[in-house]
């Protein structure tokens, strides 16, 4: 589903402090399998989510997506496997927005706004019919079990609540592939188990799931296809 | 309903106010001859020259009439000391309309 | 509804409800942006219209008063003179003018007397302004002591009060029979205050003004383009002080907004990071800051010009009316006929709404523009 081949990311190139976050790395990740991203903080984890989910381009290398829904680029630009690292900006939010959902480790919530609200945010670019999207929302709210919250500003949440309806976020454009950033970095045992179990869910509907984590919890569920573990911006173990 | 809606409505009902304003002041001024014709009648009739605005002191009554020794026009940008100087801008002496006398020497 | 036009009301709901979570500073700076419209407004409605009436009603005006100058001082003027322009080619009317000022000891007021040629004014009786009714608490068919030169009372009966809508030219006027203006103020048959002339052809004004100068150097011609221009002139941008302060206001208005707009605060910037991670392109972001900056400005700008144009056209400005009335006791009630001006509302709208729309614009950009990673690693 994704290929990465010698894939670099160097921050600050060129000025006095150069650092390199990823260092070369090629792998594959098989799709509609969980795929576990481990290794300590600031082994690349992070840095390599964001390269695969086109929210930053490689310094060097390339990444190639397979089993892009069709039609979503314009005629020329669509192709299979497609080669991201290379295309201008819009079209990497287009892919982005349609392709990827993201949990981030700090939620990422937009404060002071309802529930629903930044569930439905991400399709506000799209020109998505309202009425749509928050039937939509509801939907996966109601699925999460944050029916109650709908219209509660996310201040008031619980970390593991908020987590809930960053993952109805993640949703609100049925991407096929889920990029997890230590997800259970800031719940407790019990949630981070739950959040497990949603993960397998997720995986058991044919998502493809990238999580980076160094929770136990985590790599080590039964639910993980495939254990990456990285250091100093490459890949130790791969398979 | 939507923020949007209430948004955009109140922006509506402030464009149809403002052009609601225009056409206020449109039709004031098509019947402005009728409602200036009383102070027009006074200006004909005793040679008016002035607004009466500023009636504080005689020679800021007639500005178009000042002496020219009046505080006003002491020096071009001299501000005068009642409130009035502050808002009307002394007149322009020599006026470039005004013929320039001719000098002593020249006259008969 | 199309896309493009669903896109632009969902990231407008977003940006009313960004502006509602700071509320009260929002609030805040969208009062006094109005206010500061309000003001510049009201005083582009007032001036504009107080021009335009003044040229008007000036258009009647005398072509040229000849006044008659006596060490510098402005003096009356001999009847010998006045025939004797009145004999210049191209003058078709001369009439002699006689008019003074009284100062009212009781009451305080600065009024104008003058003779009046109208054959219905009775001697003894007067014809006196709103302003001079007002001052002095008198009504048609009341009797008011004039104190005249010698220091003895003149007794007048007012025979009428000049209507309302003529307070802008005549509200300190006092009209009386010419043999009255000259006891009044004893001035001797065969002198006038000064002289109006109408030319036969406005354009010969100057030559005909040349013609006078040249029979009596003592005359001082004043045209009518004068009188216009000094009331051209009249609250002109740079003559005043209220401008002045004005600006300061405005200086720190736009300080204030500058600081607003263009400090991007720690939480905006996290929450642009936090749009662009979840699939906001850079278009988005700087759509929301526009319309965040277009709401606040748009609104005060409609607001502003709609308050101006009710204080200055339905409640006569009476912001204004401390600094015109000055030290004046006897103050004209005017309303004014509103004279808008599209190019001053144009230009009003392009100060206004667009520095503010692009201050909080430009400080986005960037923002905006960096990768959405940011967000991630935060």
């Amino acid at each position: 589903m994704i290929e990465l081949a010698q894939v670099v990311k160097t921050y600050s190139a060129g000025l006095a402090n150069p650092y390199t976050a990823v260092a070369g790395v090629t792998l594959d990740i098989p799709g509609g399998q969980l795929t576990v991203l481990k290794g300590p903080s600031g082994s690349g984890k992070t840095t390599l989510l964001s390269l695969i989910g086109c929210m930053a381009r490689p310094t060097s290398g390339r990444i190639h997506l397979r089993g892009l829904p069709p039609g979503l680029l314009p005629q020329g630009a669509d192709a299979d496997p497609l080669e991201i690292t290379s295309l201008p900006e819009r079209f990497l939010t287009t892919i982005r927005r349609r392709t990827f959902g993201f949990i981030f480790q700090q939620f990422n919530l937009v404060r002071g706004i309802s529930v629903l609200e930044n569930v439905m945010l991400p399709t506000y670019p799209t020109g998505e019919d309202r009425e749509t999207v928050e039937a939509r929302a509801v939907t996966r709210l109601e699925a999460l079990g944050m029916a109650r919250h709908l219209k509660a500003p996310v201040d008031r949440l619980s970390g593991g609540e908020a987590q809930r309806v960053a993952i109805a976020r993640a949703l609100i454009n049925d991407p096929p592939v889920i990029i997890a950033d230590e997800p259970t970095a800031h719940l407790d045992s019990r949630l981070s188990a739950e959040f497990m179990e949603l993960m397998g869910q997720f995986k058991g509907a044919g998502r493809t799931l990238l999580i980076a984590s160094h929770d136990p919890i985590v790599h080590d569920s039964p639910l993980a296809d495939l254990v990456i573990v990285m250091r100093d911006g490459q890949v130790v173990t791969a398979p | 309903m939507r923020p949007s809606t209430l948004c955009l409505s109140l922006f509506s009902a402030l464009a149809a106010l403002f052009a609601g304003m225009l056409l206020h002041a449109h039709g004031r001024q098509a019947t402005a001859t009728q409602e200036r014709a009383g102070r027009v009648a006074l200006v004909r009739s005793l040679g008016l020259t002035d607004l009466c605005l500023f009636t504080e002191a005689r020679y800021t009554r007639h500005p178009a009439m000042a002496d020219r020794h009046a505080a006003f026009q002491d020096h071009p940008m001299a501000l005068d000391h009642f409130p009035s100087g502050s808002l009307l801008a002394p007149p322009q002496f020599p006026s470039p309309h005004a013929p320039i006398p001719p000098a002593p020497s020249q006259r008969p | 509804m199309r896309p493009s036009l669903q896109r632009h009301r969902s990231v407008l709901d977003f940006a009313l409800s960004s502006l509602l979570r700071r509320k009260g500073r929002n609030l805040a700076l969208t009062a006094v942006y109005t206010l500061v419209v309000f003001v510049l407004a009201s005083l582009v409605f007032f001036v504009q219209a107080l021009k335009h009436e003044a040229g008007e009603l000036l258009e009647h005006a005398p072509d040229m008063v000849v006044q008659r100058m006596v060490a510098g001082r402005h003096d009356p003027m001999p009847a010998s003179q006045v025939d004797a322009i009145r004999e210049i080619r191209g003058v078709e009317e001369a009439e002699a003018r006689l008019w003074g000022y009284y100062y009212d000891p009781v009451y305080g007021g600065n009024l104008t007397v003058m003779a009046s040629p109208d054959p219905t004014l009775l001697p003894g009786s007067a014809r006196i302004g709103r302003g001079v009714a007002r001052n002095m608490r008198v009504a048609e068919g009341d009797m008011v002591p004039l104190r005249g030169y010698d220091g003895l009372p003149l007794l007048f009966t007012i025979q009428q009060v000049l209507a309302e809508e003529s307070e802008l030219v005549a509200s300190d006027l006092v009209l009386l029979t010419p043999a009255d203006v000259r006891t009044l103020f004893h001035l001797p048959e065969g002198l006038a205050t000064d002289l109006a002339v109408k030319a036969g052809n406005p354009r010969e004004l100057a030559t005909i003004a040349a013609k006078i100068v040249e029979k009596f150097p003592d005359a001082r011609p004043i045209l009518k383009a004068e009188m216009l221009r000094t009331y051209e002139a009249a609250f002109d941008w740079r003559g005043g002080l209220m401008v002045v302060v004005l600006s300061s206001a405005i200086l720190s208005f736009i300080i204030f907004a500058w600081d607003k707009a263009t400090g991007l605060s720690a939480e905006e910037r996290k929450e642009i990071g936090i749009l662009k991670s979840i699939g906001w392109e850079s278009g988005d972001v700087l759509l929301l800051k526009f319309w965040e900056g277009a709401v606040v400005s748009l609104a005060a700008f409609l607001g502003g010009v709609l308050l101006a144009y009710g204080h200055v056209f339905f409640f006569s400005a009476t912001l204004f009316e401390h600094a015109l009335k000055g030290w004046s006791v006897l103050f004209p009630r005017f309303r004014l006929i509103p004279a808008l001006d599209a190019y001053q509302l144009t230009v009003l709208f392009f100060l206004t709404v667009l520095p503010y729309t692009a201050a909080t614009l430009v400080p986005c950009w960037r923002a905006a523009m960096a990768d959405p990673d940011s967000a991630m690693r935060s």
